[in-house]
């Protein structure tokens, strides 16, 4: 097993509007983005898991040219709401790094 | 017309700055005109509500003063689009009057675009009844009682307000709350260049040399239009554009990198080919646009949520960290009893919020942290007051503070005082709170008629 941080080149967590959190998985190699892409560890379950998000509200994109995975959620909390913590949202993406990619 | 139209991003953002020599390279290569963006919603509803930029006048004065030295040395028009960092009209005004001041300073005339953004409550009711505003996902539907509560409501404009202020005249365009990329499409669009490659090149331009292969400070970027292709380069000889690092930009901020909303349509990376042109500039065809069926335009809106006032702490004490949780949740109910007491029935329980954040135990994450049980060595503590009042925010956090110094912690006996507090004053009052309270486009019947112009002769 391989831990996503060992093979991802940046892990990042942003908002895309007061609304919606997006994360971003970009990848020097691209047989380390293809393994990733392929492997399924990115998934609707992991985000619904670890975000408590709908898994019918996660949505997953990957384009070839940027090497690069995109998951895109409601955001947990609103933007500057009083119980949001991280206004740039671009701290939320912690628990991902460790993500498993098989073998 | 022209082969190629080329344009100059001054910085990504307004007042982060730029070095004047990658400026003066981008000028050097004869840049059609020069864009800069000037705001965003990502710090928060603050800049909205209160009508304050996110940077100071002197970090605005410097970057603007460069930008439009250079914009009229060249006779090319400068568009500068969310002044103040939320567009608002306050926003608007203050930036304008920098830009007159600058002016003035450097002996500049030129005939100034405002482009304002702030939308009319009236105009937003028709639009509702008419059933012409719509809710994006997430988001309630909007009812006139929202509308009335919000604080400023602005309009994203496209790039048509743009083409009309350039077609009136203007040499400066100040513009409130615009699309980033508008900022760089009007002028192309208005030449007659194909939409694909102008809106696909303002989407890699408006965070200027975000698009470099490692961006070590906020820089120019410079790109060419051409029909069917756009190629970036970036002025500042030690960054570089490959076809990964432009390709991975659709990413930055966007909720979808292949399918991108304007006002007037989509833009559609899917097919998009990038190729480098040399070590430093990348060459990109392919890029689609599909124009909307129907014009609209995004609203940005905040409404009050209250006043807030805030404590911070450290804990070292072990034993303290060791029942962090239990204490904590005492120290609550102290709280509302000692708030209770002072303000009797002039305020309820849930007229005010009171939270605490513990930085090293679920701070960021929260109920989502997997590692909520871990005990670290030290915690950082924020109690916070959100209350309809500044005064009744201060007065509870102040009696707070207090109460949680010395609240006793079960083991030790005699009287603890349990905060490392870094700050005098210890209860710190952050004014007005704010909150986002639309996420909804409506369709005007016109692409302008939201976003009047002013005319101003400097």
């Amino acid at each position: 097993m391989t831990k996503l941080k060992e093979v991802a080149q940046l892990i990042r967590s942003k908002n895309a509007g007061p609304f919606t959190l997006t994360f971003d998985f970009m990848f020097d190699r691209f047989e380390d983005y293809r393994r990733v892409r392929d492997s399924g560890a990115i998934s609707r379950q992991v985000f619904s898991r670890l975000y408590g998000t709908p898994e019918k509200d996660v949505e997953i994109y990957s384009v070839d040219a940027a090497r690069g995975i995109k998951v895109t959620i409601p955001r947990p909390i609103i933007q500057g709401d009083l119980k949001d913590s991280d206004m740039w949202g671009c701290q939320l993406f912690g628990p991902l790094v460790d993500i498993e990619i098989p073998d | 017309m022209k082969d190629e139209i080329k344009i100059l991003a001054a910085t990504g953002m307004l007042g982060t700055g730029y070095l004047e020599s990658s400026l003066e390279r981008g000028l050097s290569w004869n840049p059609d005109f020069i864009g800069c963006d000037a705001g965003s919603t990502d710090g928060g509803p603050a800049y909205l509500g209160s009508g304050k930029c996110g940077y100071s006048k002197e970090a605005i004065k410097y970057d603007l003063r460069l930008a439009l030295s250079g914009a009229r040395k060249k006779r090319i028009p400068l568009l500068i689009g969310s002044a103040g960092s939320a567009g608002g009209d306050m926003n608007l005004a203050w930036t304008v009057e920098i830009a007159k001041e600058i002016a003035r300073e450097e002996g500049l005339h030129f005939n100034m675009a405002v482009i304002h953004s702030e939308q009319d409550k009236e105009y937003l009711k028709k639009k509702l009844a008419e059933g012409k505003i719509r809710s994006l996902k997430p988001a309630q539907p909007l009812d006139e009682k929202i509308i009335d509560r919000s604080e400023h409501i602005v309009g994203m404009m496209g790039a048509e307000p743009f083409i009309r202020a350039l077609e009136q005249g203007a040499e400066v365009v100040i513009a409130g709350r615009s699309s980033d990329t508008s900022i760089y499409a009007a002028i192309p669009i208005q030449r007659g260049f194909s939409p694909g490659p102008v809106w696909h090149a303002a989407k890699i331009l408006e965070c200027g040399a975000a698009c470099v292969t490692q961006r070590s400070r906020a820089d120019s970027m410079f790109a060419r239009i051409g029909q069917g292709y756009f190629v970036v380069e970036p002025p500042n000889p030690e960054f570089a554009c490959t076809p990964v690092s432009v390709a991975a930009h659709t990413f930055y901020e966007t909720a979808n990198p292949i399918h991108l909303y304007e006002p007037s349509g989509m833009m559609d990376t899917s097919l998009a080919d990038y190729r480098a042109e040399s070590e430093r500039a990348v060459r990109v065809s392919g890029s689609k646009f599909v124009p909307a069926e129907k014009y609209t335009i995004k609203l940005e809106s905040v409404e009050k949520a209250g006043y807030r006032s805030i404590t911070v702490a450290f804990v070292r004490d072990p034993i303290l960290i060791d029942q962090i949780d239990e204490w904590l949740e005492r120290f609550v109910q102290k709280v509302k009893q000692r708030t209770s007491e002072m303000f009797g029935n002039r305020l309820a329980n849930e007229d005010y919020f009171f939270n605490i954040r513990v930085g090293g135990r679920n701070a960021v994450l929260g109920d989502n942290e997997p590692f909520k049980d871990k005990v670290p060595h030290e915690l950082t503590l924020i109690f916070e007051v959100t209350a309809p009042t500044q005064e009744i925010a201060s007065a509870i956090m102040a009696s707070a503070g207090h109460m949680g110094l010395h609240l006793s912690i079960p083991h030790w006996k005699g009287l603890t005082s349990n905060f490392a507090v870094p700050y005098s004053p210890r209860e710190i009052g952050l004014g007005t709170t704010y909150r986002f309270n639309m996420n909804h486009v409506v369709e005007p019947a016109d692409p302008n008629e939201m976003f009047p112009i002013e005319m101003v002769n400097v």
